[in-house]
């Protein structure tokens, strides 16, 4: 069970924290919603919960709860810079389809 | 794949939920509605696990209304409040109803549409239509469990602009959102994923309960063109039903059908119908009736009886399917594909024909009554935002007619050409033909024929306030629009002074199926003959406007001319006017054109000249440069 970060994320989860001026991580939950079944959720850490699942890449924190677990193992958040956009990328290799607008997926 | 921003703890915002969408098949004998559900298009039943809802809808006294099943039952004994086969209505008036007199209805004239007057007061084909469309509505939401952001509507291909409005209006009442209308046979190919094809050549064979309808279309870089279309609007399942009594009557020595008691008539029918759909299924098939005596009579039917005796009718429906390959000027051989639409199409008679005809396995995979609301059902899909990005395909239509404007001498400007992919948008200049005009009738029309008289006027609207100018030298933008539905608008704007008018096109009456495929052959037909009458008529134009030309320059300036040259000019002229008021032939009319202006070359120099020396007046050279 894994969950990792690009060095480009690391880099932005970073940035963002020192900008928020506080917390401890960054947490990376899946939720059923959304037009394909589940959506990503991508959240700053204050506190970590008893069940949670902790990971460390380059000196930041993730954390996963055990029910989204399941459907990130393996995954690789990016931070990537498209057009005017930038923002994080879920690379879920659990993920079989995605919904049109991409905020969903199906497993 | 959108790109995610970090939240705060508990606040990631929730994705857009799945948009409910659904493709209704409103149709002369039954609609139906489907939905997409986890990627797979599926027919919604209703509380009694019925697909099919019977398009009949009953009113009743105190504004009561029942659709469906509960209210074809009662259509014998209330015939007049019982409405079957509304679709045959819309957008239609009176005089276009040819079938009116054998209809148990009290038709009215209303604006533009028949009205039909009921136990309830006067109901529009409209209003019945939404009647319909309401009960579907709700079966939908019932069973998807909230309201429909959106719905696309199939109509027959040959629906033209009148129709169109009223499904459209139809939905309106319903309280439905229509995201497309869609055309039948380009659904049932969708529904099949031929537009997936990078290109080829369909042919849909429908055959419902009271129609059939054949249409041949061509799909190239994903726009479905509508090449023919063709059928019979009196032809389909019942009157299978209708031989297969005829044929018991017949091994019992009845006299026919029309011999029987109305309630003996009916059952014999149901009984038809059942041996109908039981031999689909199995080789013979057994009927009963019992008679006014209290008798019963038998007979079994078998598979190849069945054929015999419905020969005449298959064949009904080849012929027509031959005629719109021919008007589509195609083979059967440059057919790549054929679905079978309609619950008709389950009869094996009519699939071996088809079979036999187009010399291939035709498609069937999907139920033939779903089959066109499965294929709306997949656009609406699409079109409500909730497709995959890899198939977010747009499927395209296309005029069948080309639009235009009537212009000076009766001819039209063709501004939308026939089969442009919907929607499109087109402008036209135009100008003033009379110096001082400050109005402009603009006459919309609809045809392939070169003159007004021969194509279908659409609509009429003037634009007013034009600035007072010189001939030619107003600009009139004609703009039309034909939004996605085929429904045209038509905006006229004086450049300058920025002066609009604008019309919705709602003609007041259709064009029939046969009608858009006359009219297409006529111009076939008759371009030559129309490309001469163009020719005449524009040298007629051209010769009134060189005559208002000379004569208002000869107004201003004829004392710049001699009296031999003026005599000259003004004898031309005589000529001329003597040739157009004479109708003369395009040769005639040309030559004394061309010897109006050699007349008048010189005067125009001496014009020139004049005006120059007169705005040079009083300059110095240094001024000028």
């Amino acid at each position: 069970m894994s969950v990792s970060l690009t060095p480009a994320a690391v880099n932005h989860v970073k940035k963002s924290l020192a900008k928020r001026g506080g917390g401890i991580g960054l947490r990376l939950a899946v939720k059923t919603s959304g037009c394909n079944g589940f959506a990503y959720a991508l959240e700053f850490v204050d506190a970590v919960a008893a069940d949670d699942e902790c990971f460390e890449t380059l000196g930041v924190m993730v954390v996963v709860d055990p029910r989204s677990l399941g459907m990130l193992d393996g995954t690789e958040l990016d931070f990537v810079r498209e057009g005017l956009n930038e923002g994080f990328k879920f690379n879920n290799p659990n993920a079989k389809a995605n919904c049109g607008c991409g905020e969903s997926f199906a497993v | 794949m959108a790109l995610l921003q970090i939240s705060e703890p508990g606040q990631s915002a929730a994705p857009h939920q799945h948009r409910l969408a659904a493709g209704i098949d409103l149709g002369t004998t039954n609609s139906l509605i489907a939905t997409v559900q986890s990627a797979v298009a599926r027919a919604l039943p209703d509380e009694q696990g019925a697909l099919l809802l019977p398009s009949v809808v009953r009113y009743l006294p105190g504004n009561g209304v029942v659709v469906g099943r509960e209210a074809q039952a009662s259509q014998s004994e209330d015939p007049q409040n019982t409405i079957v086969s509304v679709k045959r209505f819309m957008g239609r008036s009176l005089a276009d109803l040819k079938e009116a007199d054998g209809l148990p209805y009290q038709f009215t004239d209303g604006a533009g549409m028949v009205g039909i007057n009921t136990v309830c007061g006067e109901r529009s084909p409209i209003q019945v239509s939404a009647a319909i469309l309401t009960a579907l509505r709700e079966r939908a939401e019932a069973s998807l469990g909230g309201p429909l952001a959106g719905v696309v509507i199939t109509v027959p291909a040959y629906f033209d602009d009148a129709q169109r409005q009223a499904t459209k209006d139809a939905a309106r009442l319903a309280g439905l959102t229509v995201l497309r209308l869609l055309n039948e046979p380009t659904a049932a190919a969708v529904a099949y994923g031929l537009d997936k094809a990078a290109e080829g050549t369909f042919a849909i064979y429908d055959l419902g309960g009271g129609t059939f309808d054949i249409s041949i279309l061509r799909l190239s870089k994903g726009v479905f063109e509508v090449l023919a279309t063709g059928g019979d609007s009196a032809l389909g399942g019942d009157d299978f039903d209708q031989v297969i009594a005829e044929w018991f009557c017949r091994q019992h020595g009845i006299d026919g059908l029309a011999a029987l008691a109305p309630g003996a008539q009916r059952s014999l029918l149901m009984a038809a119908r059942a041996a109908k759909e039981a031999l689909s299924l199995h080789e013979t098939a057994a009927l009963s009736l019992t008679v006014a005596d209290g008798t019963a009579r038998q007979a079994i039917l078998s598979r190849a009886q069945f054929a015999e005796i419905s020969a005449a009718l298959i064949e009904q429906t080849l012929r027509a399917t031959k005629r719109a390959l021919r008007d589509a000027q195609l083979i059967v051989d440059d057919i790549t594909g054929v679905v079978l639409v309609g619950g008709s199409t389950r009869m094996p008679v009519a699939r071996d024909a088809v079979r036999a005809f187009f010399d291939r396995e035709p498609l069937d995979g999907i139920d033939p009554d779903q089959v066109v609301a499965i294929g709306a059902a997949l656009q609406a899909n699409i079109l409500a935002g909730n497709g995959a990005a890899e198939d977010d395909w747009l499927l395209l239509d296309v005029c069948p007619l080309s639009l235009g404007i009537e212009t000076m001498g009766g001819l039209v400007e063709k501004i939308i050409p026939r089969n442009s992919t919907l929607p499109v948008a087109r402008a036209q200049e135009f100008t003033t033909f009379k110096d001082g005009q400050t109005a402009m009738s603009l006459h919309v029309v609809q045809g392939e024929r070169e003159s007004v008289a021969h194509c279908r006027s659409l609509a009429r609207f003037e634009l007013r306030g034009i600035p007072p100018a010189v001939a030619g030298s107003v600009h009139i933008r004609v703009s039309f629009q034909i939004d996605a539905d085929g429904l045209l608008s038509v905006t006229a704007r004086e450049q300058g002074s920025g002066i609009e008018a604008h019309i919705e096109v709602k003609p007041t009456y259709g064009l029939a199926d046969d009608q858009i495929t006359s009219m297409l052959k006529d111009a076939a037909s008759a371009s030559r003959e129309d490309m001469a009458l163009r020719s005449l008529r524009e040298a007629q134009v051209d010769a009134r406007r060189l005559l208002d030309a000379t004569s208002s320059a000869l107004a201003e300036d004829a004392a710049l001319l001699s009296e031999v040259d003026l005599k000259a000019i003004q004898h031309t002229m005589f000529v001329l006017a003597d040739a157009l008021e004479t109708d003369a032939a395009l040769e005639a009319l040309r030559t004394a054109s061309a010897a109006l202006s050699r007349a008048t070359d010189g005067f125009a120099a001496l014009r020139m000249n004049a005006s120059i020396a007169k705005a040079l007046e009083g300059r110095t050279m240094d001024s000028l440069t």
